[in-house]
């Protein structure tokens, strides 16, 4: 038996246990997100991902889905409000788009584009963050971080490894390596680990690489968020 | 070669009179005049601030970021800072030689780089006071000016700047902030659309940069008066010259001249340069003076840009250009030439120069090629030098095993220009400023002696000319006495 809802009118349907991201995914509907992935659990912290569903906000990619719901997603009030957490999630680390390698490539940019987020807004907070260059395959520069936990998910769900976790509270929060010396190079993480591919920015980044993919063939020059059904 | 003026006997009595910012320099630019009661000038001083906080501000960056990261240095020429970083990275990832489409891709890029930054010069900032005169009406001494009574050259102006910056965007990505140049060589090559889009125009290019030599060389040639004595002072010289001694932009050894054109030193490969170059730091100002070590500090100072490397060269490797040079060498005399409003006349024959290679490289198929990395033993050292539109560039990094940066160093034109700008300010405000009182149209003579080195500081946002001039006054006890500013 097939069950739907409306998302900003358009009937959707989907299976019992679906969430509102999973079941709009499926119909080829885009819902700006940065902390879910279709394959793992949701985490249901960035908040980009807020749609009302009848009528109150709720995070779509831990919202099930109920038959006859109505969802409004892509209207100027919740964009408002996604932009403005995009502008936060800029100005609390060191983004720095023109010289960051993951430029073209990068989820927050992408979706700071598809908002249409002219400027930061927002004083920057110009934290103090080291790079931990330790590994001899993968640099880690935690400046841009923005806490979405998905390597802390792909190494503990998938690699069965544990490299990484979110500590602090609050404001405070942020990702560390799980070693006694706190480097990288005191894991065993490896470049064929999960976790080295799905950072969204510019954190988890392969040695030596750079800037070896031209403008114009980026994977957002080809194809801008929003455009794509997975957005990744 | 002397510091007269640098300093004042006893600068608690005098004036000062601060032109502040300079309007047509990018970025910072101040010069301070002390006075007496009699008008008399004691101390000249141009003050530059530069983008000190860099080389701190990319230690402990990963190296493969730092060739776009330096393009933040200028707003207009970011184009010279990626290609000397990538020269000084290409040494770390040990690719002695590039491949030849890598090679020529990069030239391509400067080439275009030079042509656009020198018609911006040229045409933007210093047509005004060439056409109109240093003390013309300053409400028509700008680029507005120029094209309401020579809109054919204005038009020609922008033209030849949207070509370079064209060139720029095909080879780097983007027209500004680009990535093409990475350490081993290139990301991308040219499509044929891309190369036959730039064939199309590239002879009307050669033909308005040969006649904007004409147009230089014309107004030169008529004032000799003017043009051959203004801000005046003798000094050495160096650029990096190419294979057999020619003009070369994007790499050859270092060559440095007296101002009698006798050889300091030829043929130094620049990863040495520190043994040849030292930088002083002066109390008064945030830039260094660099000179040359075996001459010491007070005779060792030396130019560069335009003026520099067109009399440094054996040989143009091009026809239109080399003839160009001949001309001017002739006209010199068979010595060096060292009139700093010299500096236009050989600006336009490089940016003809430009043009030519740009015309010969876009019938090279190698363009086209993708064969474009290549890397070898990994080194913990490297200097890059490339000469950049206002002259000799130097990027130097240490890299430690976690493939971090460790030290930079960078000497940029402005920077090996500095005691140069600083004389020339000096003899203007001697020559000009001495015994009168001190007028809109005198003070516009010293800028347009700083702008013939066309310094380069760090920001683009003033280039038409819009950058508001204050003056002010102050008499020996530290009054304000009188304060002149224009918007
Ligand atoms: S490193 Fe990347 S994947 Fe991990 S929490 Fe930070 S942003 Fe998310
Ligand atoms: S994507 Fe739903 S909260 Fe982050």
């Amino acid at each position: 038996m097939s069950q739907t809802f409306t998302l900003d009118g358009k009937s959707i349907p989907f299976e019992d246990g679906q969430t509102i991201m999973q079941a709009a995914t499926k119909a080829g509907v885009f819902i700006p997100h940065l902390c879910y992935h279709p394959e793992f659990k949701p985490h249901g912290s960035c908040k980009l991902c807020t749609v009302k569903a009848n009528g109150r906000q709720t995070a779509s990619c831990t919202m099930r889905a109920m038959a006859g719901m109505v969802v409004e997603s892509e209207t100027e009030e919740i964009n408002a409000e996604r932009r403005a957490l995009t502008q936060m999630l800029f100005v609390e680390g060191n983004h720095f788009c023109p010289s960051c390698e993951k430029s073209g490539h990068c989820q927050l940019q992408a979706t700071a584009y598809h908002l249409g987020m002219m400027s930061p807004h927002f004083d920057h907070f110009f934290p103090n963050r080291a790079v931990d260059a330790s590994h001899p395959e993968v640099l880690l520069d935690f400046n841009r971080c923005i806490l979405c936990s998905l390597c802390v998910r792909a190494s503990r769900d998938v690699d069965g490894k544990n490299v990484f976790a979110l500590s602090g509270r609050g404001i405070k929060t942020h990702l560390i390596v799980n070693a006694k010396s706190g480097k990288l190079s005191d894991t065993d993480f490896s470049l064929a680990d999960k976790a080295a591919q799905v950072c969204p920015v510019g954190v988890i980044l392969t040695k030596r690489k750079g800037f070896a993919v031209p403008i114009g063939e980026r994977s957002y020059d080809k194809q801008p968020i929003g455009e794509t059904v997975e957005g990744r | 070669m002397t510091y007269n003026l640098e300093t004042a006997e006893h600068p608690e009595r005098l004036r000062r009179v601060a032109i502040d910012p300079v309007s047509r320099v990018e970025g910072h630019g101040k010069v301070t005049i002390l006075l007496d009661d009699q008008n008399k000038v004691h101390q000249v001083r141009l003050h530059i601030v530069e983008f000190r906080g860099f080389e701190k501000f990319i230690q402990g960056r990963p190296y493969w970021e730092v060739p776009v990261m330096v393009q933040r240095l200028c707003g207009i020429c970011p184009v010279s800072h990626h290609l000397a970083a990538s020269k000084a990275l290409d040494i770390i990832v040990g690719a002695k030689k590039l491949t030849p489409a890598a090679e020529k891709l990069r030239r391509l890029m400067h080439y275009g780089q030079m042509l656009q930054s020198h018609a911006l010069h040229f045409f933007h900032l210093c047509s005004p006071d060439l056409l109109f005169g240093f003390d013309s009406d300053v409400t028509k001494r700008n680029i507005v000016g120029v094209a309401a009574a020579h809109p054919e050259i204005a038009k020609r102006g922008v033209l030849l700047r949207k070509f370079g910056q064209e060139v720029i965007r095909v080879t780097a990505g983007k027209r500004v902030h680009g990535t093409g140049a990475v350490p081993g060589g290139m990301n991308k090559c040219l499509t044929v659309a891309e190369r036959d889009e730039l064939l199309k125009d590239i002879y009307h290019i050669v033909q308005w940069s040969r006649d904007a030599v004409h147009l230089i060389q014309k107004v030169h040639i008529q004032d000799p008066g003017l043009y051959n004595s203004f801000g005046i002072f003798r000094s050495n010289f160096m650029s990096i010259v190419g294979h057999n001694g020619d003009l070369d932009f994007y790499h050859g050894t270092l060559r440095a001249r007296d101002d009698n054109g006798k050889m300091i030193f030829d043929g130094v490969d620049y990863q040495q340069y520190d043994k040849y170059i030292e930088e002083e730091v002066r109390s008064w100002s945030y830039m260094k003076f660099p000179y040359f070590k075996s001459l010491g500090k007070e005779h060792g100072w030396y130019k560069v840009g335009p003026l520099a490397r067109v009399q440094n060269c054996n040989q143009i490797s091009t026809p239109f250009a080399e003839h160009e040079r001949k001309e001017f060498v002739d006209y010199a005399g068979g010595t060096p030439m060292h009139a700093p409003l010299a500096y236009h006349w050989t600006r336009m024959i490089e940016m003809l120069h430009a043009a030519e290679v740009i015309k010969d490289l876009l019938h090279d198929d190698d363009l086209l090629s993708d064969n474009l990395m290549v890397e070898g033993e990994r080194q913990s050292e490297g200097v890059g030098v490339i000469e950049a539109p206002r002259g000799t560039l130097f990027h130097h990094y240490r890299v430690d095993e976690n493939d971090l940066i460790t030290m930079a160093n960078l000497i940029v034109s402005t920077t090996n220009n500095n005691q140069a700008m600083n004389e020339a300010v000096r003899h203007v405000a001697r020559r000009y400023l001495n015994g009168r009182e001190v007028t809109e149209g005198l003070l516009n003579h010293i800028e347009v002696a700083i702008r013939a080195f066309d310094p380069c500081l760090s920001c683009a946002t003033h280039a038409l000319g819009k950058m508001p001039l204050s003056v002010e006054l102050i008499d020996p006890e530290g009054q304000l006495v009188h304060s002149l500013s224009r918007s």
